[in-house]
């Protein structure tokens, strides 16, 4: 279980994967991130999950064209790999299992 | 934005990431970064991109992004097998390798008689506390227009005024030389020499104090503060504090016992007296001298700055000092400067200096010569490595084939560059044992301000100036080797690459037989002037005299004595040895009070003229028959008359000058003479007699039974004293003592100059077994056709000889501008510089060059053609 264990970064950046679809790379991952949770995410951090996930072979990766604006270099493509997905969703139903566990009661904020 | 033009990111943190990057991450990230770098140019500007950047990179390294270094077990299985290949390569070319380690090894021992020599003049004063806060005051002296220069001594008024008034100052001490006498205890003399002190001589220096206050104990009159040493000669136990000794009639108490001044101190001393002694004797005297601006002669001040305050501070206000001071003087002008500690053996040669400093000059010109030298062994070590690369051009090849990278091959060249520098060191350290007493043993002032002892510091020195050497060395040849393309390399045909370097190695040769031949020249001009100087007619004729110092005994009792020997002809008196620089002035002054000169001058009995056989011009020699305290009358040389235009020697005879305060009548005038070495100008000299400053006797010896009178003279003196040695020198070795200097300089080149050739032989006997060696079937051929031995000596001597013919045209006019307008330049009766000199030189190179290059090639030429011609 410990090898596939999803963080929540990286969880968070596998849901950018895919939500990106196709135009998921370094920079536009980045922005995505900043944009919908407004936290910033330094590239360093950034590439630290890519790799991470890479490793646990939940994100599968290919060079795409060389850009003027990258100074010649190409772009690298991440796609979600199906491992990723079901760890995905395996993550996702660990939650809903959780969150229908919870008593509506426990959920009621306490006044003051 | 793509009409813009990109801006490129840091050079510098572009490749540090390439550096440290996992090669399968780097694209990626870079690409990354040159993105948020072009965002950054338009939202932030160009600045701040570059710095987000370059923070971005450093935040890279991480981990996950850091490459796997080229482990360190591959590391040393290639530099194993480096080493190993370079071992090999050694054994294998026995010449070459005992050629380039003999030669690196010779050069190498010089360097390392250099790097002591400099770590330790370098360890001078260093072990004083914040020793490069102390300074000390030095003079510079001008009286009217003439005479002018540095002294490190300076006047009492001086040191008490720093004191006063001078702020920033820590603690400041003044010091007078000549605090020396035979001391008396418990009826037994012992002959001390130190300096006076006063009490904040031990907040200035941290000499070791052993017993006693340091605080206090120059403090009262009378005290004296002995060596650890001192303490056992006369006590023979270190506890000592409180104990008397007798300085003539006065009591002198033991107040303090301090460890013997280190090695690397200038100021040495057997004992300290407290300089209020003489303080309080010349204050109650009220004498006027004692606080004399210009009495500055004896006195030292050393002082130690408050941490932190500028020097420049301090120069102000002694600049304030001396100009309050000058204005009170008539014709003496004094300002006072200040020199760190740290600086005083390497500073300016200085008058009345304490210590005898090196000098930055001496160091400049042994450094510059064994940079040459080993510049030399440097260009054999490449010569031949590149001259042999065409051998390991094959094994290149195979490596650049089995992947080796440029780099790695570099290395490689480079590794066996510095493995044979590392054993030249080897080898170079037992040189350098051999030679370091030799080297000591040159000149008396060597032994006394330097050990060369071998200390941490220095066994890193060396090692790490082996190192450099290998780097430099093999620099070239790595750089050549690696540069080969392996299919070049492989082909069995001479690849034209190589060849391009051969212009580079005859350069190497003729800047290293040049160095050769400016040596030999060196060393001729050298010993040539050596030799002048000692041939040169001084004026007088010092052949079999004996000078016996007195030291303190009455001289007519010591002549007395003497007399009785029959082996001794004659006896005269005199305060010095002349013609050895030692010298006493005063002022002279004729008729006019405001036109003054220097006299220098030497009291003499009546004996000494005739036994030196001066020729006496005009007046007669000194008739009294003993030298009295009286001495108004003086015998001057010729350079006087024509000072003051005095006229004619006869016309001078009853003339009065005035020497110092004493007015005296000139009754003898004798022709010029060279009363200091002959490469300083003769000026006003003169020959009284005081009977106060009579310093020796000097006995002329019959020739016959010389050391029967050395003999029975020895004797006779030991039963008179016994506290001093008896210490005798024949004139003429004091005299040739005092050119010292050439004679130095002749041993030292000379010594440089064999090493230098050697070495370049070696360099050149290397070359010409590889070209004898690489043009073996062709001489084979030009013999089969017919070509004679000795046409084939011309035809491969031919080269080599040129470039000796390059190497002595460029030389000869080098070493003679050299030493005509640099050296010997401002020497007065100087040798001149003419073609035996230069010649003879040139002419050994060619002939020792020809003989090496031709032995090998005659060789190569008298080997059978039809063994050498077989395999093809």
């Amino acid at each position: 279980m410990k090898g596939t264990y999803l963080g929540e970064f990286q969880e968070v950046v596998l849901l950018t994967i895919l939500v990106l679809n196709e135009n998921a790379y370094g920079v536009s991952i980045q922005e995505e991130i900043e944009r919908r949770t407004g936290r910033s995410v330094s590239r360093g951090a950034l590439h630290t999950a890519l790799t991470r996930l890479d490793e646990k072979g939940f994100i599968s990766s290919e060079y795409g064209g060389a850009t003027a604006e990258r100074g010649g270099r190409r772009k690298r493509f991440y796609q979600v790999t199906n491992l990723g997905k079901s760890s995905l969703e395996e993550a996702k139903s660990l939650r809903e299992d959780l969150w229908s566990s919870v008593p509506k009661v426990a959920l009621q904020k306490v006044q003051g | 934005m793509p009409e813009n033009q990109y801006h490129m990111p840091p050079k510098l943190a572009s490749s540090f990431l390439r550096w440290f990057c996992k090669p399968s991450l780097v694209e990626d990230i870079e690409g990354d970064l040159m993105e948020d770098f072009n965002d950054h140019i338009e939202t932030k500007g160009l600045r701040r991109a570059r710095f987000i950047y370059f923070w971005s990179v450093i935040r890279f390294l991480q981990p996950f992004a850091i490459k796997k270094m080229s482990s360190s077990k591959f590391n040393t299985i290639m530099f194993r097998n480096y080493f190993k290949t370079s071992l090999r390569s050694i054994a294998r070319n026995k010449l070459f390798s005992f050629i380039n380690i003999f030669g690196l090894a010779v050069s190498m021992s010089v360097c390392l008689l250099m790097i002591s020599i400099l770590s330790e003049v370098k360890s001078y004063e260093n072990f004083h506390e914040d020793a490069s806060d102390i300074y000390r005051i030095t003079n510079f002296y001008k009286y009217l227009e003439e005479e002018s220069g540095l002294y490190a001594s300076t006047s009492v008024i001086a040191g008490k005024r720093l004191k006063e008034e001078v702020p920033g100052i820590k603690s400041a001490t003044i010091m007078r030389r000549n605090f020396r006498d035979d001391f008396v205890y418990e009826n037994q003399k012992y002959a001390l020499n130190g300096i006076w002190a006063d009490e904040q001589f031990f907040n200035v220096f941290s000499f070791e104090v052993i017993n006693g206050n340091p605080q206090t104990a120059l403090l009262n009159p009378k005290s004296v503060v002995i060596t650890d040493e001192t303490a056992l000669k006369i006590f023979d136990q270190l506890d000592v504090i409180g104990e008397t000794i007798m300085k003539g009639d006065e009591p002198y108490q033991v107040t303090a016992v301090v460890k013997k001044p280190p090695f690397n101190s200038h100021i040495k001393f057997q004992i300290l007296g407290s300089f209020s002694t003489l303080d309080e004797q010349q204050m109650q005297r009220n004498s006027t001298g004692w606080l004399g601006w210009s009495n500055m002669w004896m006195n030292y001040v050393y002082f130690k700055t408050d941490k932190g305050f500028s020097i420049g501070n301090i120069q102000a206000s002694l600049d304030k000092i001396s100009t309050d001071q000058n204005s009170r003087e008539k014709y003496t002008n004094i300002q006072l400067g200040t020199q760190p500690i740290l600086g005083i053996m390497t500073g300016p040669g200085m008058y009345n200096d304490l210590g005898s400093p090196m000098g930055s000059q001496t160091l400049w010109i042994l450094g510059i010569l064994s940079l040459v030298v080993i510049l030399s062994a440097g260009f054999n070590y490449t010569n031949l490595s590149i001259a042999r690369s065409l051998r390991r051009a094959k094994e290149v090849g195979i490596r650049k084939v089995v992947g080796a990278k440029k780099g790695q091959v570099f290395s490689q060249f480079i590794v066996e560059a510095c493995l044979i520098s590392i054993l030249s060191l080897i080898l170079a350290y037992v040189v350098f044992l051999l030679i370091k007493p030799l080297f000591l043993s040159l000149n008396p002032n060597m032994a006394r301000i330097l050990q060369l002892e071998l200390t941490l510091t220095t066994a890193i020195y060396f090692v790490v100036f082996a190192l450099v050497v290998g780097l430099m060395a093999g620099f070239l040849p790595s750089l050549v080797l690696s540069r080969l393309k392996a299919i070049q390399a492989l082909k069995t045909s001479v690849s034209t690459k190589l060849f391009s370097s051969v212009n580079l190695r005859k350069a190497l040769i003729v800047i290293q037989f040049t160095l050769t031949l400016g040596f030999i020249i060196s060393a001729n001009v050298a010993y040539n002037q050596f030799e002048h100087s000692m041939n040169f007619d001084k004026g007088f004729d010092s052949e079999n005299i004996l000078s016996v110092r007195l030291a303190g005994n009455d001289p007519e009792q010591v002549k007395t004595l003497f007399e009785s020997i029959p082996e001794i002809e004659d006896i005269s008196m005199a305060a010095m040895v002349l013609g050895t620089g030692e010298r006493w002035g005063d002022y002279l002054k004729y008729k006019d009070p405001l036109d003054s000169t220097t006299i220098y001058y030497s009291s003499i009995d009546q004996n000494y003229i005739p036994m030196f056989k001066h020729e006496v011009i005009a007046g007669t020699n000194f008739e009294r028959e003993h030298i009295s305290g009286l001495h108004s009358e003086i015998i001057v040389n010729e350079t006087i008359l024509s000072r003051f235009s005095i006229g004619s020697p006869q016309e001078a005879i009853g003339e009065q000058i005035q020497v110092g305060t004493d007015k005296m009548t000139i009754i003898g005038v004798v022709k010029d003479f060279h009363y200091a070495p002959i490469d300083q100008p003769i000026e006003c000299f003169g020959f009284i007699q005081k009977a106060d400053d009579i310093q020796l006797l000097n006995l002329k010896v019959s020739s016959k039974n010389l050391p029967i009178a050395m003999d029975k003279l020895k004797a006779i003196w030991e039963d008179l004293d016994e506290v001093h040695a008896f210490d005798a020198s024949f004139h003429s070795e004091e005299i040739a003592r005092a050119y010292d200097t050439y004679e130095l300089m002749f041993t030292i080149v000379t010594f440089l100059a064999f090493i230098s050739v050697s070495i370049a032989c070696l360099g050149l006997l290397g070359m010409s077994v590889y070209t004898a060696e690489t043009r073996m079937k062709e001489i084979s051929i030009r013999k089969v056709l017919g070509a004679t031995e000795s046409s084939l000596i011309q035809l491969l001597a031919k080269g080599f000889m040129l470039l000796l013919l390059i190497a002595a045209i460029i030389a000869i006019p080098a070493t003679y501008y050299l030493f005509d307008t640099v050296i010997l330049a401002d020497q007065m009766n100087r040798i001149s510089i003419g073609i035996n000199e230069m010649g003879l030189g040139v002419l050994f190179i060619f002939i020792i060059g020809f003989l090496t290059i031709s032995s090998q090639i005659w060789k190569a030429a008298r080997a059978n053609p039809s063994t050498t011609l077989r395999n093809e």
